[in-house]
């Protein structure tokens, strides 16, 4: 079958078990060029085991596994490839000059040296010893490694842990840097906000499947809630029993209605109580529409 | 460092741009930073360097003054292959089990670090160490000693040592497989310290009970103690049977540590 040259990544149809423990049960993924791609999940969801099998760190036990149309374990195909995995403990007594020389060495045609630091915003740590930076500076360099071989895709295991506001945000803009240059980006991330503020798709796993795919938009739409909030004496129990009314709280004088249909219940709302004051409308953030679709996996695990 | 393309070998031209000449650069690049890595850890180079020294000082050329010549010759192979043991066992042994469990092995495999040039650049590192060891016992025993030693004998000496250090490397692997993260130096020291005296590195071993004499030739140390004083010119034993049980060993050693890796990582 021949595959568009388009496709730089695909999962097909994989299914991966650890001593009878199901990691990935029928993944399909496919990722194009220049494309961003944020992967969201709780822990165990089956992130890093999809990662690990695009990397070609293991094998899967069902489906097939493609990087840049060839077996991931074959050395030309991770020499298009960059790599920031979650745990790495580089060795401490090299300095980070050379480790970028080292890990660059590895590849056809890597960018120059300062380029990589510069991208990374490292320039001003080439000297020093890896084990005397802080957290987050290791994590700027582990990115600086990742793209110094002028990668056309680059895996970002969980980047911005351990970084504050304003190095993640830098890390962001390189991150827009490669792919404007045409790179291909996978990522996975517990910041919710990253993938909000970078993806072009966003894929939600949880228990090793994959549970919705699509635009960040879209998976906003997924779950069309909408947050009211409003100071009333409104009962609780009784705003709950109205239609497309999916859950109310109250928090002290105010009242947080997530509701489907908010033109309807703020209509009725202001029917109700002519005194209604401080009123808020807001849609559904990535956060929750994440919550509400992992929440309903659990339920539904729990039902069966 | 530019791109030439040269058209060479075929296996050049499909791996995606990656010439011979980058390729080989790799390799150095790797073994480069093992060697240079180690050398500025104290607590990996220290001990190496300082027990073999230290031991060599005070039992052969303090102790052993009055036992005459021929002792400081004999005591310099033993500590040599004391020394030469630990680079081996140590720099691949603690090393990769500290790897496997930080999460470097994994990063290197993702990466695409050219085949063997992880354990090539620490077997090139334990070499190394090696030669450093033997380099400081020779110059200490030529100089303090007066050890009678050719230059012929000292050269073929060091070269047992740096060659001497693979099986070591090999043992050091297969316990790296076996044991992950701290717990391997202890384990390393279990079979680093009952070996080296059981191969007669420590006392003489005709000084040793005929039962650990009988079972020395089952320690890979004894085979090369005696190579060491062969090279040396003390022992007229047969180099090439000694030579092809080292080689034994190591290859039995690296294939089930391979084997291991693969399978485990």
């Amino acid at each position: 079958m021949p595959i568009s040259s388009d496709v730089v990544a695909r999962l097909d149809g994989v299914e991966k078990r650890y001593n009878g423990v199901t990691a990935l049960d029928g993944v399909n993924l496919l990722l194009q060029r220049g494309e961003l791609l944020a992967v969201l999940g709780p822990n165990g969801a089956g992130k890093s085991t999809s990662i690990g099998l695009l990397l070609g760190l293991m094998r899967p036990d069902r489906g097939q596994v493609e990087l840049f149309g060839l077996d991931p374990q074959r050395i030309d195909a991770r020499r298009r490839i960059g790599v920031m995995l979650q745990t790495a403990m580089l060795p401490p007594t090299l300095r980070v000059g050379e480790l970028l020389r080292l890990v660059a060495s590895y590849y056809p045609q890597p960018r120059p040296l300062e380029e990589s630091a510069a991208l990374a915003g490292i320039g001003d740590l080439l000297n020093r010893p890896y084990g005397k930076l802080s957290g987050g500076q290791q994590r700027r360099v582990q990115f600086a490694l990742a793209l110094c071989g002028r990668p056309e895709l680059v895996f970002l295991d969980e980047p911005t842990v351990g970084m504050d506001i304003d190095a993640r945000r830098k890390l962001w803009n390189a991150m827009r840097t490669l792919v404007a240059e045409g790179c291909s980006v996978v990522l996975t991330s517990h910041y919710l906000e990253e993938a909000e503020a970078l993806a072009q798709r966003v894929i939600v796993m949880a228990k090793g499947r994959v549970l919705s795919e699509g635009s960040v938009d879209a998976l906003r739409a997924q779950v069309p809630l909408t947050r009211i909030r409003c100071a009333t004496d409104l009962d609780p129990a009784a705003v709950s029993a109205w239609p497309q009314v999916t859950s109310v709280e109250r928090e002290g004088a105010r009242l947080l209605i997530n509701t489907s249909e908010p033109e309807n219940v703020l209509r009725r709302l202001l029917d109700a109580d002519a005194g209604l004051g401080a009123l808020e409308v807001q849609r559904a953030g990535l956060a929750e529409a994440f919550t509400e679709l992992t929440r309903e996996e659990g339920e539904q695990q729990e039902a069966a | 460092m530019n791109t030439v393309s040269i058209s060479v070998a075929p296996a050049a031209a499909s791996s995606a741009g990656m010439n011979t000449r980058r390729v080989i650069g790799a390799y150095i690049a790797e073994a480069r930073s093992e060697c240079l890595r180690y050398m500025r850890a104290p607590g990996f180079m220290l001990p190496i360097i300082l027990f073999p020294t230290m031991f060599y000082l005070l039992f052969g050329i303090v102790m052993g003054r009055s036992a005459g010549a021929d002792t400081t010759r004999y005591l310099l192979v033993s500590y040599g292959v004391f020394g030469v043991m630990s680079p081996g066992l140590f720099g691949f042994g603690v090393s990769l089990a500290l790897e496997r469990d930080g999460g470097l092995l994994t990063y290197k495999r993702a990466l695409p670090m050219p085949p063997g040039a992880y354990l090539l650049g620490k077997m090139l590192m334990a070499m190394v160490a090696a030669a450093m060891v033997i380099l400081l016992l020779l110059a200490m025993g030529l100089a303090l000693g007066h050890v009678p030693l050719s230059w012929q004998q000292a050269a073929l000496l060091l070269l047992t040592g740096v060659l001497g250090v693979l099986p070591f490397c090999a043992l050091g692997m297969l316990v790296g497989t076996l044991i992950k993260g701290q717990g391997a130096p202890g384990m390393l020291n279990l079979v680093y310290l009952p070996m080296s005296f059981l191969s007669g590195l420590w006392i003489p071993l005709n000084m040793l009970p005929k039962l650990l004499q009988q079972i020395a030739p089952l320690w890979p140390s004894y085979h090369l103690h005696q190579l060491g004083l062969a090279a040396s010119g003390m022992e007229h034993g047969s180099v090439i049977r000694h030579s092809a049980v080292l080689l034994g060993f190591a290859a039995i050693f690296f294939l089930i540590a391979v084997r291991r890796l693969r399978r485990y990582g």
